[in-house]
């Protein structure tokens, strides 16, 4: 099982048929472990990682991190799946240190985010204070260098 | 003037070459080289070395040291931290004490280590075993050290294993040594615990000494390595050479080591420190961070080519190329017998028409010829895209 997954979360594509050779595994067993997954959840969802700058279409996105009151019995859920539910943020998570939640939010434009935070997450109940950060540059995102160059080649025959 | 000229022009340089050196043959990779080099957009499977990129924390750990201004030469046996840091894996990974001080010998690669073992124990006309087919360099090596090279074969039918009754045949009374290079290239083979039993009974009776070419240890797939040095009574016989180049992807750093009796490691050192002096000291420096903190990164690697290794020896048995399943290293060591070609034909007409290059087997020894020596240090994509090629190749024929 966790083998399977390690190769899905490398390339979400690969097929059945790809993975039982990697592993010397039976296609069917392969095919019936990944529905299973599917089903239960431990998988769940299939992405594509793309460079939007490439594509001729940027996004601008923002961490944004907040301080949140603690509430009797929900703690910091309540907070954190309200926030959750805009379409515009993309990750929510709880986090250690000087601020509570973090969340990364993507829009259109620098005003766009901006106009979202004052009104949408900054005004919920148990939202103390919201420090935002534009994301300049991505330099690596789920373990892919974005600016890596193309690797030296090696000889094409050797001993 | 004019007499000088004349003189020289008669002078004939390649007549001046030693004979012994006129005498060796030109690698057999070497044409094969320049063929593939010259096409573009072939899928090559003849590299001996990792696709991976040394690891980036060993890379900057090298970074650093030259930061630091580590730029001199260092003792002739190598760094002592490096060497107590060898100590200490040789420790951990074969359960071996080895004294840094005079037991291990830091050199540049494998490939010195293997040149300093035979010139230190091989006076003229002693014979030294060497199992076919191997890595090309031991023979030439033996040569140069003025040995002679008992080729002895071993066969696909053993998985290409070393039987004691192969060396047995080949045992003069001017045989001092017998060659070991498990996990082998060309041929993914290994030796087991129990193999190695038996051809340490045959090493004791003849008092022979083994020089041990371990570099592949770490990339086994069905069970962990193991070394004749391990066996009861044998560390003091063998002369372990090892290195990071292909366990941590280190090839162009060339860091070899040499693990063996204080006398033999002695000897080697004096050869090393009049032609060597040391190993270079920024990858000595690699070296330390790749041995103390590359574990991870290792097996991670590790991992990648077992994957690849199931891939293709399946993807060669499925399209009728018939591969004994490799154990160790990174190469698939597939039959051509059948195709009424030879290595070298099939490689070339491959080459040509499909644009994959593989290594014809008999570069490594006559009992290579009938096999091919594909690597599977290459991503997946190109794999299954050569096996594909391969299939139409012989698709073509009808086979």
């Amino acid at each position: 099982m966790r083998e399977i997954l390690e190769i899905l979360s490398e390339n979400a594509r690969a097929t059945p048929t790809e993975i039982a050779a990697l592993l010397g595994r039976e296609v069917e067993d392969v095919a019936r472990e990944i529905r299973e997954m599917e089903d239960s959840g431990v998988i769940r969802k299939y992405i594509t990682l793309v460079d939007w700058e490439k594509a001729d279409r940027s996004y601008v996105y923002a961490v944004i991190e907040l301080k949140v009151a603690l509430q009797r019995n929900t703690g910091y859920d309540a907070v954190a799946e309200r926030i959750a539910r805009f379409s515009d943020v993309e990750s929510v998570r709880l986090i250690s240190g000087d601020h509570d939640i973090s969340a990364t939010v993507r829009g259109r434009s620098m005003k766009e985010v901006a106009f979202f935070v004052a009104e949408k997450i900054a005004t919920l109940e148990g939202v103390q204070s919201t420090c935002t950060h534009f994301i300049l540059k991505s330099y690596k995102e789920h373990g892919v260098i974005l600016t890596e160059k193309p690797k030296p080649k090696r000889l094409v025959v050797t001993a | 003037m004019k007499m000088r000229m004349k003189e020289i022009s008669a002078l004939r340089p390649e007549a001046k070459v030693a004979r012994k050196v006129r005498a060796m043959p030109p690698s057999g990779i070497r044409k094969f080289f320049d063929m593939v080099n010259e096409m573009d957009e072939a899928i090559s499977l003849g590299v001996g070395e990792p696709d991976f990129v040394t690891p980036w924390h060993i890379r900057e750990a090298c970074i650093y040291s030259l930061e630091e201004g580590y730029t001199s030469y260092t003792s002739n046996k190598g760094m002592p931290d490096l060497r107590e840091t060898i100590a200490d894996h040789a420790k951990g990974w074969l359960g071996l004490d080895y004294d840094s001080e005079e037991e291990i010998l830091v050199t540049t690669g494998v490939s010195e280590a293997v040149d300093l073992a035979f010139r230190a124990i091989l006076d003229p006309g002693d014979e030294v075993v060497v199992p076919e087919p191997c890595y090309v360099a031991y023979v030439p090596d033996i040569m140069m050290a003025g040995g002679v090279a008992s080729t002895v074969s071993t066969d696909s039918s053993n998985q290409f294993k070393l039987t004691p009754e192969a060396i047995e045949c080949a045992i003069t009374d001017r045989t001092k040594a017998l060659l070991l290079s498990y996990p082998n290239n060309p041929t993914g083979a290994i030796m087991t615990r129990g193999d190695l039993e038996e051809i340490a009974d045959v090493v004791v009776e003849n008092d022979l000494l083994v020089v041990s070419d371990e570099v592949y240890d770490k990339l086994t797939y069905s069970e962990k390595h193991t070394s004749l040095a391990q066996l009861d009574g044998m560390q003091e016989r063998v002369i372990v050479l090892n290195g990071l180049s292909k366990s941590h992807a280190m090839t162009g750093w060339r860091i070899g080591y040499v693990l063996g009796d204080p006398a033999l490691v002695a000897a080697m050192t004096k050869i090393h420190q009049y032609t060597m002096l040391c190993a270079p000291t920024m990858a000595q420096m690699a070296a330390v961070e790749a041995l103390s903190r590359g574990d991870e990164e290792m097996l991670k690697m590790r991992h990648e080519y077992d994957l690849r290794r199931r891939l293709f020896v399946s993807g060669l048995n499925r399209i009728g190329l018939t591969c004994f399943e490799p154990k160790g290293a990174f190469y698939a060591f597939p039959s051509v017998e059948g195709t009424g070609m030879t290595s070298a034909e099939f490689s070339e007409m491959l080459l040509n028409e499909q644009k994959v290059a593989v290594v014809p087997g008999d570069v490594f020894g006559p009992s290579g010829e009938g096999f091919l020596r594909c690597s599977y240090a290459t991503s997946r994509e190109e794999l299954i895209e050569a096996l594909d090629r391969m299939e139409t190749f012989l698709s073509k024929r009808g086979l």
